[in-house]
């Protein structure tokens, strides 16, 4: 019961955040209208820099007990390299079963911290260039 | 009775879940099926780390993970407030130096036998030796396909001076039997999981590195006690190794006659492919070999990256290391690896020091640049300006440092 309970609350307060956040969809966006909204950065949460989607509670339940969301945010891997790390967190490091709420997570995982290629060097990125 | 500090796992047992749902802002769904004790992390706000220099980047703060920006490892030793963190596990509470004791055992140990801290400082020599030492994943940031794991640029590395007695001294009054081959560390740090049964890590070196006399058991770097997160108050230091080597919060030291097989010493913790492998490519462990020796590797840490000139000359500075061995040559490069010029290396303090180096570039007309600096080793062995080889687990990436100027 408490947890149909909370899964409708999770649901309700996404619902609610995804009503707030972003804009409303046209019926027929043109090629040009999506490549702009692929560009639009997801809503980051701000205590873990967490991307904010319906999974972010199930993510902060599941994935930050035992360590940082940083351990999360700074890594990027395929949905099968966010499963064997899951696996591993599992098999050896005391993380429990996801059991349903695996396809979901790692849903979430893929689309968010997915890999980037980088070649074999990239070039230098200077945050913040000064005076010497 | 000490000060009672407001520790992050004070603060979460004085929390309800609910005063966690408002700081996330929102409710923390299926809350109730965490098990006690374990809260979500979600104090991630980058405060300083005690004792700390507040401009160390945070890459992880459960556990405990910081890094040295390249500017800040300009000093010839790395003073502790510079020092990089890499933390396993959850560091010991409530220390007492009074009362930590070190015991020596082991399959390959004639008898067991354990010291105080003060035993240790009245029974053997003391030595004080400058020493590199690296994590083994330093530089991980930049592989492709991406490894999993703390996500360093080139900040996990320095040199500070270390000092304790001689392990060798330790093991042989101890005694070791002819069949020894490892030695294994064990520390008082704690699993992130909670669990009492469970170790964050344990590995150790083959008998030989432990038996070199730079190899130390330390209660002090840089003439001070060791800060908490570096393994106060006891630790190993077994230089230009992976630093996971040198066990901090040190407790026991086993002497193994096989190789040591406690956390993060198998599948594929700190191994690369025993033979190279295409980027990408699954490895199994059995064809995972261990790390030793770090590779020959180098650091401009001066001037910061991003520097505008208005003159033509700049003198660089930095420091250059090669693990087990010396750097026999340092050179850089303003016109991207075309030409390179030689830059002034000073030997090391002692063996597995690393090297200080300064060049004085010139550079022809304005416009961007960037200085690249790679240094050889006493092998003949030169950084790379690209990657060198993809592993599984992103080690031991010695590209070249490279940092970008712009001329007036």
């Amino acid at each position: 019961m408490k947890y149909k309970a909370s899964i409708l609350i999770a649901t309700l307060i996404a619902i609610t955040l995804l009503a707030c956040e972003t804009k409303p969809q046209t019926a027929a966006s043109t090629t040009e209208e999506t490549s702009v909204d692929a560009l639009v950065m997801p809503e980051v949460n701000e205590a873990t820099g967490l991307v904010m989607d319906e999974t972010f509670p199930l993510i902060i339940a599941n994935c930050t007990s035992c360590h940082s969301a940083k351990l999360i945010t700074q890594n990027r891997a395929t949905r099968e390299g966010w499963s064997s790390m899951i696996d591993w967190m599992q098999a050896t490091q005391g993380l429990w079963q996801f059991d349903d709420h695996e396809p979901q997570i790692l849903d979430y995982l893929a689309k968010y911290y997915g890999p980037v290629e980088t070649g074999r060097r990239e070039n230098l990125r200077v945050e913040e260039w000064y005076e010497l | 009775m000490k000060k009672k500090q407001l520790t992050r796992r004070s603060f979460i047992q004085q929390s309800t879940l609910t005063a966690f749902g408002t700081a996330i802002g929102m409710p923390i769904v299926f809350g109730h099926y965490l098990p006690q004790n374990l809260l979500p992390v979600i104090l991630e706000k980058d405060s300083p780390i005690e004792g700390k220099h507040p401009d160390l980047t945070l890459l992880n703060d459960r556990p405990l993970n910081a890094q040295t920006p390249p500017h800040l490892l300009n000093d010839s030793i790395t003073p502790a407030d510079k020092f990089f963190i890499r933390n396993n596990g959850l560091p010991p509470e409530n220390i007492d130096p009074e009362k930590w004791t070190l015991t020596i055992d082991g399959e390959s140990a004639k008898s067991n036998r354990t010291f105080s801290l003060a035993a240790l400082k009245s029974q053997f020599n003391e030595y004080s030796y400058q020493l590199v030492l690296e994590c083994g994943g330093n530089g991980r940031s930049e592989f492709s396909p991406p490894a999993k794991g703390n996500q360093w640029t080139t900040g996990a590395v320095g040199c500070a001076v270390w000092t304790g007695v001689r392990l060798a001294d330790v093991l042989r009054a101890t005694g070791i039997k002819d069949n020894a081959v490892y030695i294994g560390y064990y520390g008082k740090d704690t699993h992130l999981s909670g669990d009492k049964n469970k170790r964050p890590i344990s590995r150790g070196c083959p008998i030989a590195k432990a038996l070199e006399p730079e190899t130390l058991i330390a209660w002090s770097m840089n003439g001070a006690d060791i800060p908490l997160h570096n393994g106060y108050p006891l630790r190993l230091v077994v230089g230009g190794w992976p630093a996971s080597c040198s066990g901090k919060w040190l407790e026991r030291i086993s002497i193994r006659d096989r190789i040591h097989d406690g956390p993060k010493m198998g599948g594929q913790s700190y191994r690369i492919p025993c033979d190279p492998v295409a980027p990408g490519t699954k490895v199994a462990d059995e064809d995972m070999c261990i790390i030793e020796s770090m590779p020959v590797k180098s650091l401009i840490t001066f001037p910061r990256t991003g520097a505008i000139l208005n003159a033509r000359e700049l003198k660089i500075k930095g420091h250059a290391w090669a693990g087990d061995v010396s750097v026999r040559k340092m050179e850089c490069s303003i016109d991207f690896g075309q030409s390179w010029q030689p830059a002034q290396l000073s030997p090391p303090a002692n063996r597995l020091a690393w090297q200080d180096f300064s060049a004085t570039v010139r550079f022809p007309k304005p416009g961007y640049y960037e200085v690249w600096a790679r240094a050889t080793d006493e092998n003949g062995k030169t950084q790379p300006m690209i990657l060198p080889g993809w592993n599984p687990k992103g080690y031991l990436n010695n590209a070249c440092h490279r940092i970008a100027v712009r001329v007036k």
